[in-house]
């Protein structure tokens, strides 16, 4: 046998070798390679995705591309795509609150019958990223996403300063108790103030970061996330879009009064139009005690050379004055857009993305898995220290309007809380009067009443 | 002598063709250059305009496609002219207007009327005075964010310099009676120049000879100031703050990236408005007659300005 049948037979051999692997995989590969694009938002866990989708591209033989656009405009500009059906995106990790309108609007397919035909089930997944990622209309088995990345609003601290022995006489001095993780909103506040103008580590510093930002959804994000724990209801749990005495309820109101007396005592000069990227700036370069953000920032602090290590601990929100305990939810699920040529070889990623394995490698990455067997495996809690204030951030979220309609209902929101918490203009109550009317207003024209 | 070229161009255009194009008349010929560009006009800008007026009187929403589209009439007009928020927002805009145009011509003829003086570095002067106006609105939106960054930035510490207040007492964008100010300042900053420039040309072009001429007559400076150069340069400054004034209409990008429309509503000019109704609301048949309200508005006021131009001129 010469040298050229040598390589030829080495050469088929790895090609069969090859095929072998794709096969036992459970046939991932597609029938011919595709190039796909995956539409995401530009933050950490996107280049995690790109890692981890390298072992996709090896075995499925398809190519993936990334289209990757910072927050502020990622709904802007993705949002601009589905609508126009356009085919840039085959797969799409679009918000949570894009759910309502994607499924109504045709913009995403519906992947019941693909889970289905693949063992995918949905019991397998945390139940409020089901909910919150997948289902339209919500808790009833129509799934238009697989939960992708799980997050919720929760917040950090820095515990040396926490443990410092003077801060703790004087804080003990002032308010009688020791300085420990917050249990309730007033205590959050408390220590806020207490750090307030402190001086840290030689510089002066400031109490706690919160979301501020006028032009996406960032206020909103941030006052819902203590409103919920005050009693803020988006509406009568007995008569859907009733909001009368549910949005503006008085404990609402005592919420979103909360939201801005924490933001006039405590926050950091200049804080007026900020969400995560500032937070996270504000917390590395150490000027907040506190700071709320949501848990895909937590792996960031914990490598920081500033911040990284012991410095930093994670809590999750505190409990409001009559102890319920809410938080945020973000994160978003994956989705095949129904305008792509290309849905076969999506449905293959979807379908990849959804095994135990890839997902216990993507929280490994820095990606927050929303798969039971990773978050119930028995190391899963002490794997990272914010793990477990991931775990039970998780168990108490709630999230704004997945409505068709949401866009135009944030925009309200938006407006209100920027005038009523940052301009200072009228009471919390008219903020949230207006609130309430506003989103009437969006229900009649959708016909709701 | 004739060019072989030519007759092998001549030779091979088709005999009916050759004939047709010789039998032209001028004004088919005119046409003929002008058809084009008439095509690109009603392409560009005519088509869509109709078509932004037939939305206008419609209920439809872009991310509705599913949705049947429904007449609703002047409804959307009556909605936007009774919404409080356009108020607002209109207020908004005419602060930014009015002041960005009175400061930027008081500052720009100014500016001119000292560059266009002969001095040493002069040159040097006029290419750094140009400088903001190169650059782009998102970097300068940008770059002023941190400018006005209460505790890091060089702006809050040189109005402390003055002031003695504490530079992380005030936030530039972060408060109600400032804000407003914040965005006049920066688009101050940028486009003055712009204005500097075309009273500058408009001062070069006051011909030496009548200043010589009222020399003569032993006219003060003074004089010559509100008798010959403010009415010459007066069609330039007219022309400036047309182009101004258009500008700041519709201005979006830098404001978004200062304030992003805030605090609350105070910086939401109706561009801003505008943009969050068509493209965040997505409520098209809406955005529509607000885009329609708008373009009268520009056009009827722009028209009329023109008007006044002109007449300065004609004097």
């Amino acid at each position: 046998m010469n040298r050229e049948d040598w390589t030829m037979k080495a050469k088929l051999l790895k090609t069969s070798a090859a095929l072998a692997v794709v096969a036992a995989m459970g046939g991932v590969s597609a029938a011919q390679a595709e190039d796909l694009t995956l539409c995401w938002a530009a933050w950490d866990p996107a280049n995690a995705l790109i890692e981890l989708s390298k072992e996709y591209e090896a075995q499925s033989g398809n190519t993936m591309h990334f289209e990757f656009v910072p927050w502020t405009s990622f709904a802007d500009r993705m949002l601009n795509e589905l609508n126009s059906g356009g085919k840039l995106c085959d797969l799409m990790i679009g918000d949570s609150q894009w759910i309502g309108g994607a499924a109504e609007n045709g913009q995403y397919i519906k992947l019941n019958d693909f889970f289905d035909a693949n063992g995918i089930s949905m019991d397998a997944f945390i139940p409020a990223t089901v909910v919150g990622y997948s289902e339209w209309p919500k808790n009833t088995p129509n799934y238009w996403s697989l939960p992708a990345f799980g997050d919720v609003v929760g917040w950090t601290y820095r515990k040396d300063w926490f443990a410092e022995p003077q801060n703790q006489a004087d804080f003990k001095a002032k308010y009688g108790r020791d300085l420990a993780v917050p249990k309730t909103f007033a205590e959050l506040k408390d220590i806020a103030e207490f750090f307030q103008g402190r001086e840290e580590d030689g510089k002066k510093v400031y109490g706690a970061y919160i979301y501020t930002e006028r032009g996406s959804e960032g206020i909103t994000m941030g006052a819902m996330d203590v409103l919920y724990s005050f009693g803020f209801k988006y509406d009568n749990p007995d008569k859907p879009y009733d909001m009368e005495g549910f949005v503006n309820s008085d404990k609402a109101v005592a919420g979103l009064e909360f939201y801005k007396s924490l933001y006039d005592c405590c926050s950091p000069p200049g804080m007026s139009n900020a969400y995560m990227g500032e937070g996270v700036d504000a917390f590395k370069s150490g000027q907040v005690a506190m700071q709320m953000n949501f848990a895909f920032t937590w792996p960031g602090f914990n490598t920081d050379p500033n911040v990284g290590g012991d410095k930093t601990g994670y809590f999750p929100n505190p409990a409001g004055p009559d102890g319920d305990q809410f938080a945020q939810l973000g994160g978003q699920g994956i989705s095949v857009v129904a305008a792509s040529d290309k849905q076969d070889a999506a449905l293959t990623y979807i379908k990849w993305f959804a095994q135990p394995e890839v997902q216990a490698k993507w929280w490994k990455l820095g990606g927050y898995s929303a798969l039971k067997a990773v978050v119930e495996d028995p190391g899963f809690a002490t794997s990272q220290p914010y793990a477990q204030t991931f775990l039970d951030s998780m168990a108490i979220v709630k999230d704004f309007w997945a409505e068709p309609s949401y866009a135009t209902l944030m925009q309200s929101s938006q407006k209100w809380f920027h005038d009523y918490v940052v301009a200072g203009n009228g009471t919390a109550k008219e903020a949230l009067d207006g609130l309430a009317a506003d989103w009437h207003a969006t229900f009649e024209e959708e016909g709701k009443y | 002598m004739s060019d072989p070229m030519a007759h092998r161009i001549a030779a091979a255009t088709p005999p009916a063709l050759a004939h047709r194009i010789r039998g032209l008349s001028d004004r088919a010929i005119a046409w003929v250059f002008v058809a084009p560009t008439i095509f690109l006009l009603l392409a560009v800008n005519i088509f869509p305009l109709i078509w932004t007026i037939r939305l206008s009187l419609t209920d439809f929403r872009t991310n509705r496609p599913n949705n049947p589209v429904k007449f609703v009439g002047i409804e959307n007009y009556r909605k936007i002219l009774t919404d409080a928020d356009t108020w607002l927002s209109l207020q908004a805009t005419a602060h930014f207007l009015i002041w960005t145009i009175v400061l930027q011509v008081v500052i720009g003829f100014a500016l001119a009327y000292l560059i266009n003086k002969k001095f040493r570095g002069n040159d040097l002067w006029t290419t750094l005075i140009v400088l903001p106006m190169m650059l782009s609105p998102a970097v300068v939106g940008n770059f002023w964010t941190f400018l006005y960054q209460p505790q890091i930035g060089l702006f809050n510490y040189v109005i402390a310099f003055f002031t003695g207040a504490d530079p992380s007492s005030f936030s530039m964008i972060g408060e109600v009676g400032l804000a407003p100010w914040a965005i006049v300042i920066v688009d101050t900053w940028m486009w003055t120049p712009f204005v500097m420039l075309i009273c500058l040309a408009g001062l070069r072009s006051i011909p030496p000879s009548i200043y010589e001429a009222a020399e003569c007559d032993r006219a003060s400076k003074w004089r010559q100031f509100w008798t010959i150069t403010i009415p010459m340069v007066l069609p330039f400054l007219m022309l400036a703050v047309l182009f101004r004034g258009i500008e700041n209409f519709k201005m979006f990008d830098l404001v978004v990236q200062l304030t992003g429309g805030g605090p609350g509503a105070t910086t939401q000019l109706v561009s801003i408005d505008l943009k969050r109704e068509a493209f965040e609301k997505w409520r098209t048949g809406y955005a529509s007659a607000y885009a329609v309200i708008l373009f009268v508005t520009v056009f009827g006021l722009a028209s009329i300005y023109v008007k006044a131009l002109n007449k300065v001129k004609d004097r």
